[in-house]
């Protein structure tokens, strides 16, 4: 199982590192929304209230989400892909494991987005961002990344499953993207004065992820914060899973 | 004259009907700039109450009209990518070879992208409208604002078109948009100009999108301000890629639309 898990987690690495495109933007994309916004919005530091005095502190938590976001595209895709041209089909012809077909697709997901996120930990560091929880606060936000890899991972997987298209799963993107700009993504909840806005990004899960990863950023260590941030990401990441392996076995019945 | 009319009234009505027809076209480039709209007015609110923030007409209107802009041009990157379809499908040398003027080609793409960002505005200003905002300029202030976002959608089409028809492929979406999306987005989007720092404001000094910015605002408000540096902006970026765009048909025509 192990060995199985692994020739599947190696291959999606593999072939996520053989298209330049799905390598570069879930890096780039992120770090340069967050350049722009930062460079834009760093008057909202100066409101009464801002945790910070630096917009790029509070704006590094973005990219570890949205680079998740670009993450569940990439192996959404390439699990639909592999449906549509027949090499799920023939997969099912060998002994394989099912469980280790979505285990070891999530591992490469795993592997690929915390080389992400060590990267914009690096950039953050490199700009001159104070890291307030130190050390130990890096390995946390690395274990919160993880799992909130794995959740957005399984949603792109479920809907692979699902559809068996790889343009159903980019249609997902601009849904996902809504539910990032709906949130705390660019200012904390209780500084946005629109009631409708603030309402949702309360709803939002995606405020909780944010939060709980800025928290080790700018404050240090927030018990509540973290506890929403990994309460949430576990939800969620349950939840994914659970559909995901449904939609593995009817998948499976209907091939 | 009356040919290069007659090809461009056939394109820009192929165009309109495949984008009408089809929704996964007109969906995104309907609900995208509304989105934008409702993110940056909604949850950036807040912003305007940083010191030194002195636009009279709320936030609300300080982001319309950054919306009302990007959807101008982003309607001719959208328009683009169907000049793109248009050339992998083979099309697109249908028409090369049938059209007696191809500058009418040019402009039924233009046409099109016109009529297609015609309705965006609408639907975002009637948004806009229900959702307060406030405006303080009369009829010819926001008669020259919308000239003004016509202009940037022109020069939208015509950049789009130049790469479409040089590059020929879907692949070439990346290049049309990105370099729109960075060019709006190294301007002051989120505040005035004279409230950003550092690198940001070096940018967004010399960038021509700021001139459209705060000129498009200083109507939305009623103190029209550099309005005639921004239409020079403007007209001289349509300008020069219209030049871009006809070169690159005769690209096109040399490769033989392949």
């Amino acid at each position: 199982m192990t060995l199985q898990i692994w020739s599947i987690a190696r291959r999606q690495i593999v072939r996520t590192l053989r298209q330049p495109a799905a390598v570069f933007f879930p890096v780039a994309f992120p770090l340069a929304l967050m350049a722009v916004n930062a460079g834009g919005l760093t008057p909202a530091t100066r409101l009464p209230g801002f945790p910070t005095d630096s917009f790029y502190a509070f704006a590094l938590a973005v990219p570890f989400i949205q680079g998740s976001l670009f993450a569940t595209m990439n192996a959404g895709t390439d699990l639909a892909r592999d449906i549509q041209e027949g090499f799920f089909n023939r997969l099912q012809l060998t002994p394989l494991n099912p469980a280790a077909l979505l285990l070891g697709l999530l591992g490469g997901v795993v592997a690929m987005g915390l080389v992400q996120a060590v990267i914009y930990l690096g950039v953050g560091l490199a700009i001159g961002v104070e890291f307030h929880a130190g050390a130990l606060g890096v390995v946390v936000l690395l274990a919160l990344a993880t799992l909130i890899l794995i959740g957005f991972g399984a949603i792109g997987a479920t809907m692979a499953l699902r559809t068996g298209s790889g343009e159903a799963v980019q249609g997902l993107f601009p849904a996902l993207f809504v539910f990032l700009f709906i949130s705390s993504m660019n200012m904390p909840r209780d500084l946005i004065p629109i009631d409708w806005f603030r309402i949702a990004a309360t709803a939002n899960p995606i405020s909780y992820l944010l939060e709980g990863v800025r928290s080790l950023i700018i404050t240090g260590w927030d018990g509540q914060a973290l506890a929403l941030g990994f309460g949430v990401a576990a939800a969620v990441t349950a939840a994914a899973l659970v559909a995901a392996t449904r939609s593995l076995r009817t998948r499976m019945e209907r091939t | 004259m009356t040919r290069t009319l007659a090809v461009a009234e056939g394109v820009a009505w192929r165009v309109l009907r495949n984008v009408f027809k089809n929704p996964s076209l007109l969906v995104p480039s309907l609900v995208f700039p509304l989105f934008f709209f409702t993110a940056f007015a909604g949850g950036l609110a807040g912003i305007s109450r940083a010191p030194g923030f002195d636009f009279p007409d709320g936030y609300t209107a300080f982001q319309f009209v950054f919306v009302l802009l990007q959807s101008a041009a982003f309607s001719g990157v959208f328009t683009g990518f169907g000049i793109a379809r248009d050339f992998e499908r083979g099309f697109a040398k249908r028409l090369l070879i049938a059209a007696p003027r191809r500058g009418g080609i040019l402009l039924g793409y233009a046409l099109a992208a016109i009529v297609r960002w015609a309705l965006v505005a609408v639907l975002l200003t009637v948004v806009a409208l229900a959702a307060g905002m406030e405006v303080g300029g009369n009829g010819v202030d926001l008669f020259g604002l919308y000239a003004l976002a016509l202009l940037v959608n022109v020069a939208g089409i015509l950049w789009a078109t130049g790469v479409a028809m040089r590059l020929r492929t879907m692949q070439a979406g990346p290049v049309m948009q990105f370099p729109v999306f960075i060019t709006l987005f190294l301007a002051p989007v989120y505040v005035p100009l004279s409230l950003l720092t550092g690198w940001i404001k070096a940018l967004a000094t010399v960038n021509p999108a700021t001139r459209f910015l705060e000129a498009g605002r200083s109507l939305l408000a009623g103190a029209p301000h550099e309005v005639a540096l921004a239409f020079g902006a403007a007209l001289g970026l349509g300008l020069l890629f219209a030049l871009w765009a006809l070169r690159g048909l005769r690209s096109a025509e040399r490769a033989g639309a392949a």
